[in-house]
């Protein structure tokens, strides 16, 4: 894990230091003199040599010194965990939503194999797949916000609102975001169950009387649950890119929109820790998505 | 060439792939035919004409400068058309050529294989982004971008696969008799892994349509006066309440392109190879 935590920062130091022209130039614009590019390339430590900023680079990140913002007037550390809540929350919601829906009917729709039903669930999962998350959030707002008036248009709300109000404001955004993954996760659970219920020991069970529904539970979904963690610790990622994009939609103040506003004012410092933190949490996620593994697998536990 | 006409024949049979094909076909001809087609120049700005709902003058309606809704989104097939293309020759070589040396150079695997982890730990569109805030926004640094964010796992794919074949009997008879690395690649691993691309790289064609898409929206991708679908639906979307066409020709547009390649990569992998089911 720290390995290929080392390698990210690698990736970032290299996104941002190597890529060629001049962080400094481009920040201040066309505009700035050169003895204002100069100042800004001292504070910010461009002036170094690359491979002492790359080693002064890694000794930061490694105590979790992400730097000051260079347009907020906050550490970089600060600004990311002011807006985290809302993106956790916002991520969760619809983690949740995807998940609840996207295995229950993945199963379903496996049972039914080549039904109608079966087919219709896969067409829209993959129309689903296939929209972008923005334009989803901006044709439920034009319906459901501004037409039926049933959610607030943007924003999370006031500070004091009560978190009822924070939730409702969520509840569109989270729509967005979960829907392409949920399409994800429902076809790759269709997938599994499929292999699974091909299984001798799954006939055998059907053979000796069990009823259906004990046999789908019991023996069939029960071994497809391993490949179902997968694609839900896979599909984290996705839901955090579905974020970022959708907070702007929907002006929830999270780490999203820290990260569209930080890059296009070219705040590097607040874009650098970003990648860093994001990259970090996908990174524990699959760490414990690896330990599930041992909780829902017994054959695994040696 | 029997084998390429019993795929097509097996490709044909299935309707929904028929239906992907034609609906490309279409794009790809508003692409090339863009300026042959479009009854007015996309940059053409009309003040009289704001906002105007779709009627037989302008078929799509017109956005907030008066321009001519049909005409940008043919110009805005284009665009996208042109990116998923670059995108996916630039992912598809790149990802060919390092799959193969960390299939074959032991000291080089790892090293390939650490860092496409590294970039396979961000959403695509948080490393697409910070590469066009390092890169700045234009159409030659989205195509970077987005091949970058799509090479790792066509590397992946493709080191994979040769070390599964360089298990295989026919393999280890050319090695028997003497055959190099150079020609056991040339002549047998790049033809088993061909379908494995084509499936790979049709996908890949989906998801840099959109992220392009999104790029653009947040105002980091293609620059913001250039006719691409997500530039229309990012102006559009101010005029939301006053003038819904404005995001959902674009918001088609996109939901057609991408879901098109993305029944035809399903029917790719069934057709040319059923086993390729286990490694994509």
């Amino acid at each position: 894990m720290l390995v290929v935590m080392f390698f990210v920062a690698t990736v970032v130091f290299a996104i941002i230091h190597v890529i060629p022209g001049d962080p400094a130039a481009v920040m201040l614009g066309p505009s700035a003199t050169e003895a204002q590019v100069a100042e800004l390339r001292t504070r910010l430590g461009l002036d170094a040599p690359l491979l002492l900023q790359y080693v002064r680079f890694l000794v930061d990140a490694a105590q979790l010194d992400l730097g000051q913002s260079l347009f907020l007037n906050q550490s970089v550390a600060a600004a990311l965990l002011s807006r985290t809540g809302v993106t956790l929350q916002l991520t969760l919601m619809a983690a949740a939503l995807a998940t609840c829906i996207g295995v229950p009917v993945g199963v379903f729709s496996a049972l039914r194999r080549g039904s109608w039903l079966d087919q219709a669930v896969t067409g829209i999962a993959m129309t689903a797949a296939s929209l972008p998350s923005f334009w989803i959030g901006l044709t439920l707002i034009e319906h459901l916000s501004v037409r039926l008036k049933m959610f607030p248009v943007a924003g999370y709300g006031a500070p004091d609102a009560g978190w009822a109000a924070h939730l409702h404001s969520l509840v569109l955004p989270a729509i967005a975001v979960g829907l392409p993954n949920m399409a994800l996760i429902l076809r790759l659970t269709r997938t599994a169950m499929l292999d699974v219920l091909d299984e001798d020991y799954v006939r055998t069970a059907r053979a000796k009387g069990l009823s259906s529904a004990s046999v789908v539970i019991k023996h069939a979904f029960r071994n497809a649950r391993t490949a179902v963690l997968t694609v839900v610790g896979l599909t984290v990622i996705t839901l955090i890119g579905g974020a970022i994009v959708t907070e702007t939609v929907f002006g929830l103040p999270g780490v999203g929109n820290l990260i569209v506003s930080a890059v296009l004012r070219r705040d590097y410092p607040v874009i650098e820790g970003a990648l860093l933190v994001i990259s970090g949490i996908y990174v524990l996620i699959n760490l414990a998505t690896d330990l599930l593994y041992l909780v829902l697998d017994p054959r695994l536990r040696d | 060439m029997a084998r390429e006409k019993a795929v097509w024949r097996r490709l044909l049979r299935r309707r929904m792939a028929v239906a992907g094909m034609v609906i490309l076909a279409v794009v790809l001809l508003a692409a090339v035919l863009a300026s042959l087609v479009a009854p007015y120049d996309p940059q053409r700005m009309d003040v009289f004409h704001r906002l105007m709902p779709p009627s037989g003058r302008n078929w799509l309606g017109t956005d907030d400068f008066g321009r001519d809704e049909f005409s940008r989104l043919l110009f805005g097939a284009r665009l996208s058309m042109l990116t998923g293309t670059l995108v996916v020759i630039f992912a598809t070589a790149a990802g060919t050529v390092l799959g193969l040396l960390s299939g074959y150079v032991r000291w080089l695997d790892d090293l390939v294989m650490r860092f496409s982890d590294a970039l396979m730990a961000f959403p695509d569109i948080l490393l697409a982004i910070a590469l066009m805030a390092a890169l700045g926004p234009s159409l030659v640094n989205v195509v970077l971008a987005l091949g970058t964010v799509y090479t790792p796992r066509v590397a992946r794919l493709v080191r994979g696969a040769a070390l599964v074949l360089q298990r295989t009997q026919f393999v280890e008879a050319a090695e028997a008799l003497g055959a190099g690395d150079v020609r056991i690649v040339r002549v047998h691993l790049l033809p088993n892994i061909f379908s494995l691309l084509i499936v790979q790289a049709t996908f890949t064609f989906a998801a840099a349509v959109l992220t392009e898409a999104a790029l653009s929206f947040l105002g980091a991708g293609i620059p913001p006066t250039t006719p691409s679908w997500g530039n229309m639906i990012a102006g559009g979307q101010q005029y939301l309440d006053r003038a819904e066409w404005l995001i959902l020709a674009p918001g088609f547009a996109i939901l057609f392109t991408v879901l098109s390649l993305q029944i035809l990569g399903d029917a790719f992998r069934d057709v040319l190879d059923p086993r390729l089911r286990r490694l994509t």
